[in-house]
């Protein structure tokens, strides 16, 4: 403890006489030093001794009329509530009675100062409804958050809902402070009566959406979704919440097959990549990432089939092919990913066309390590040049590098590519049999 | 100490005297010895105006971290809650109270607010029937917090969100507190200039403070010259550009905390010859970025592609200077480089810090992905293909990368087009809105709201015209000796500086057009000061404005402020406050919702 006696009494008796006038307070702040006041600029500066016990004595014995002792940490909370006086550390243990009757003459705009500076003020007093907006508007000038929320929540406990809501509709400051307060103590059902009342629409949809995040259970969140299907959304915005919902179901329905499945042990596919999560609320994309991986070849009908997912959700073909290729590529399974982009005409012959093109293909296809022999074919898909040769290079196809440097009558490249192959190995025999072809007509 | 905080023009040493005295004597008046229990979040705010040892001269012995059920022991008289004003914390530290053992010694309570008390927070204890357990409660008005010689921030977190998003302004309270706490160390100020909503009331709430305090003539000799107020929703472009200069990249790469910043520790392992590099340290390694540091002073600043070339010159000379000793044959030349060496070693050791932090972020920023994410933004930012699907985004999408990166392209672009066109706003919306989960319709909403993913009203871009004017892209930027602002995001001049130098010099009527369409009202307003006040500027004196971000700044932008402070015929000197030092990821987040 710094603050020697001394210090302290040196302190009353400098400023006592001053700390009980029924004055405004910021007269006491300009007989205190510069520096002190700087930091407490806006504070009240009484409040600050109140731990010894010799001073509260003498505090009580004087006569201070109907001021309360400064610095009683008695709060305003305790003239807001119903409730009793609960366990009070001693010092503030008095009858409540002693704090009351100080303020009566207190004016709405003394009020607000007074709470601004965290000091205890009786809102009781203001019973007609002109009182209590006059308080609010005293409060809201004031910008004040910390006493336009506590005024608020004076005003909420003792008017109607329908007059609260309607006096906030025309005053929207407090209107937003009030829905701001709402929603930090998590009173959802006033909140929606609020918008309701005021027929912000939207909001109170949204509003609602947002408790499903709080809801754990899969089953309980799923028929909370249900609630909000129909809701007074966007047009774009109802089409996301009725997926959502739709989404959720059938990963329920998934779910509880897949578990059964993989604990039954029978099933090969789950045997071998045993799964590392629930599908519980995954979006959407990794869902079909995971009916790709574990329901591929499922008929059209199971809930858990990709088609199925597909046309359900109206999936692009863009989105669909990438996912379903990551899928394929990752359980190494060519073939699905040869048949994902073969296409047949109507003459039966076959063609390769890729939504995504091809260069995605590759990236995806190397980044799931594939051999060379499958990236070359796919590298050899692409149709601009230069992306073809690059792709080509950094992933090492060796045989299309040589066979497009050929193409290109590029010597000088196929040349300088000599160098990146290893020594004596069949690359490098090739290009040499190219080099020394005298079929082709160089360019360089 | 803090010797760096009075290196700037103004003394910001004097703030944080001030706020550590207030400290000081709440300490006191919880007599004998204490614990205090953290809000954790707190913990780095604090660390930049007191040290552990300022609270064990005042007999803190003991620190917890507040967490729920029971407070661990500790043999002491007092237990002090060290908490933000929020209701959740409420809820903990009566889980606290609650489950204190009534056979042990009795201790006392008390309960410290930062930076404000809240009814609302002391209705949820009285709640909780534990109102009546604290002794002490108080607030602690720590709104300014000095975090170098010419910058003060916050570190409110949720100003930028509570002020656009919610419309509630009691983050803009605390900054009129604020500023009336500067102003009565530092003089009134007797300009005041402001462009936006939330400028406009905090002027007004300084306007009415000062009314309130009439009885008290501020007899300081004035600091500052101007007050800049800007709303951070003026230019939401810039926070969403990546940043290009040392510090803003460490700050994007790596996220700078309360000037403190945690690195991977492989490049910061000791190299020893012969080490077979078993014992690599495992730990981030974590290192304080501020003025106090030489070194750091000069390169933070810098375009990332001009840090090199310091770096390696600094190298050869500190090499040099090593080398003196050879030369040094007479005892006294022996004494004298001996008495150097701390220095040199401290310079070598920093140099080494710095050199490994370029090392990483050059592994960044030579990537493809980070080529091409830099090209994007660059388009974008000049004019180039904003209304439509970038292949970029959509990539990015598809290949999942964070959703916070995505969201912040796409506000990129559609901050660049003044909205985005319908269709292409909708096909982004389900893209992201199918890979990442249906529940960030709200995070989207949010964006909206906030302005920074907005369908296009009425087909109108007016990006260019304020693009133009302002001349935000500069195609010939020089990263090496820069001769703009522009070259902190390489080509780019964020919109945000452009008007605080504009308004230095010529003065904002030049720009009146372009003022009219960035949201919200521009003002003057002025101070009288007694005639005893009134400075005199000697001639080629420069002015000093302070100026205020309302919603957040980010390290380039205050890079490119310190730019024009160097100008030799600048004229202005910049100190930079702030609700809260941001990037384009940590400002995105704070938008994003979460579970209650």
């Amino acid at each position: 403890m710094n603050r020697t006696k001394g210090d302290e009494e040196e302190y009353w008796n400098s400023s006592k006489f001053k700390a009980f006038t029924f004055d405004d307070e910021d007269d006491e702040l300009s007989q205190l030093k510069e520096s002190k006041r700087a930091v407490n600029s806006l504070r009240d500066f009484v409040d600050d001794d109140d731990d010894d016990d010799l001073e509260r004595v003498s505090w009580s014995g004087e006569p201070v009329g109907s001021r309360t002792r400064p610095g009683s940490f008695q709060s305003l909370s305790d003239a807001l509530s119903d409730a009793p006086a609960k366990s009070y550390a001693p010092e503030l243990g008095r009858p409540k009675g002693e704090y009351r009757d100080y303020s009566n003459d207190w004016s709405p705009s003394d009020t607000v100062r007074r709470l601004r500076k965290g000091k205890v003020c009786s809102l009781e007093r203001f019973r007609s409804l002109q009182d209590k907006l006059q308080l609010l508007e005293e409060a809201v000038s004031m910008h004040d958050g910390n006493v336009i929320t506590a005024v608020l929540i004076f005003l909420k406990r003792t008017l109607s809902k329908e007059i609260l809501f309607r006096e906030l509709e025309v005053r929207q400051v407090a209107l937003r402070h009030l829905i701001h307060f709402l929603k930090e103590i998590g009173d959802q059902k006033l909140l929606l009566d609020l918008f309701r009342f005021l027929d912000r629409t939207e909001e109170l949809a949204l509003s609602h959406y947002r408790e499903h995040l709080n809801i754990q259970d899969p089953e309980t969140r799923k028929e909370f979704l249900k609630t909000c299907i129909g809701l007074p959304f966007s047009a774009e915005d109802s089409a996301h919440i009725q997926d959502h919902y739709t989404l959720l179901e059938r990963q329920i329905i998934i779910e509880a097959n897949d578990r059964h499945l993989e604990s039954a042990g029978q099933t090969e596919i789950f045997r071998k990549h045993p799964r590392k999560a629930s599908i519980l609320n995954m979006p959407l994309v990794t869902t079909l990432f995971y009916s790709c991986f574990y329901h591929y070849t499922e008929a059209e009908g199971t809930f858990s089939s990709p088609i199925n997912l597909k046309k359900t959700f109206k999936i692009p073909d863009k989105q669909y092919v990438l996912t379903a290729l990551a899928a394929r590529a990752k359980l190494r399974a060519w073939h699905d990913v040869d048949a994902l982009f073969t296409t047949k005409n109507w003459l039966g012959y076959t063609k390769k066309r890729a939504p995504i093109g091809f260069h995605r293909v590759v990236e995806i296809l190397h980044k799931n390590s594939a051999p060379v022999q499958i990236l070359q074919e796919y590298v050899n898909l692409v149709e601009d040049v230069d992306t073809k040769l690059n792709l080509a290079t950094k992933f090492k196809c060796h045989e299309v590098v040589i066979d497009t440097c050929r193409d290109l009558k590029d010597r000088q490249q196929l040349l300088a590519y000599r160098s990146k192959v290893e020594k004596g190995s069949a690359e490098e025999e090739k290009i040499d049999a190219i080099l020394c072809s005298s079929q082709i007509r160089w360019k360089n | 100490m803090a010797a760096h905080l009075s290196y700037g023009r103004v003394n910001l040493n004097v703030l944080r005297e001030a706020v550590r005295r207030e400290l000081r004597e709440f300490l006191d008046k919880c007599a004998g010895s204490k614990a205090i229990v953290w809000d954790e979040y707190l913990t780095g705010p604090f660390g930049l105006i007191a040290q552990y040892s300022l609270l064990k001269e005042h007999e803190v012995e003991k620190m917890f971290t507040l967490k729920g059920s029971r407070l661990p022991a500790a043999d002491v008289k007092n237990i002090i809650f060290f908490v933000r004003p929020r209701l959740e914390l409420m809820d903990i530290i009566a889980e606290n109270v609650l489950s204190e053992d009534r056979r042990g010694p009795a201790r006392d309570f008390h309960i410290l607010f930062v930076p404000r008390r809240s009814l609302l927070c002391e209705q949820r204890l009285k709640d909780l029937g534990v109102l009546g357990s604290f002794i002490h409660r108080e607030e602690y008005s720590l709104d300014l917090i000095p975090f170098d010689g010419d910058l003060l921030s916050m570190e409110s977190e949720g100003a930028f969100k509570e002020c656009y998003l919610e419309g509630d302004q009691t983050s803009l309270y605390h900054a009129a507190k604020g500023l009336m706490t500067l102003q009565a160390l530092y003089g009134t100020i007797p300009q005041i200039f402001g462009k936006g909503e939330c400028a406009r009331q905090v002027a007004n709430m300084m306007i009415r403070m000062k009314r309130e305090f009439t009885g008290s003539q501020n007899s300081i000799f004035p600091v500052f010259d101007n007050l800049l107020l800007l709303d951070r929703n003026v230019d939401l472009l810039t926070p969403l550009a990546t940043q290009l200069t040392y510090e803003g990249l460490i700050d994007e790469i790596y996220g700078i905390q309360n000037s403190y910043v945690k690195l991977p520790p492989e490049k910061f392992a000791p190299k020893k010859q012969g080490d077979s590099g078993k014992d690599l340290p495992t730990e981030a390694k974590k290192l304080q970025l501020n003025s106090a540091e030489e070194l750091y002073a000069e390169i933070r600043d810098k375009n990332f592609n001009a840090v090199g070339s310091v770096l390696s010159k600094k190298a050869k000379i500190i090499s040099a200077a090593f080398e003196e000793r050879h030369n040094a044959k007479t005892v006294g030349e022996i004494k004298q480089f001996v008495s150097q060496l701390p220095h040199m070693q401290a310079a070598r050791g920093s140099l080494a810090n710095h050199t490994s932090i370029a090392e990483l972020i050059k592994d960044i920023t030579t990537s493809e992905d980070f080529f091409d994410k830099l090209t994007v933004e660059q388009e974008f930012m000049s004019g180039i293909d904003t209304d439509k699907v970038n292949n970029y985004i959509e990539d990015c999408i598809a290949q999942k990368h964070p959703l916070i990166k995505v969201l912040r392209l796409v506000c990129l672009q559609s901050v660049c087009n003044s909205g985005l066109k319908q269709k292409v706003l909708d096909y982004y919306k389900r893209e992201i809105l199918q890979t990442y989960g249906y529940e960030h319709i709200l995070t989207l909403h949010n964006l909206e709201k906030a302005g920074l993913l907005k369908p296009q009203m009425g087909g109108r871009n007016n990006y260019p015209t304020i693009r133009k004017t302002l001349r935000l892209w500069m195609d010939d930027v020089n990263e090496q000796n820069p001769t703009d602002i522009s070259y902190v995001y390489s080509g780019y001049a964020p919109l945000s500086v452009r008007l605080a130098q504009l308004l230095s010099r010529p003065g904002w009527r030049s720009i009146e057009e372009v003022l009219r369409i960035l949201p919200g009202p521009h003002f003057e307003e002025r101070q009288p000061l007694p005639t005893g006040l009134q400075k005199k500027r000697q001639p080629g004196e420069n002015r000093v404005t302070l100026i205020f971000f309302l919603g957040g700044v980010t390290f380039a932008e205050i890079a490119a402020l310190r730019f024009l402070s160097q100008l030799e015929d600048g004229g202005t000197e910049y100190v930079i406050a702030t609700t809260k030092l941001i990037n384009g990821a940590s400002w995105i987040e704070a938008l994003m919702e979460k579970p209650f």
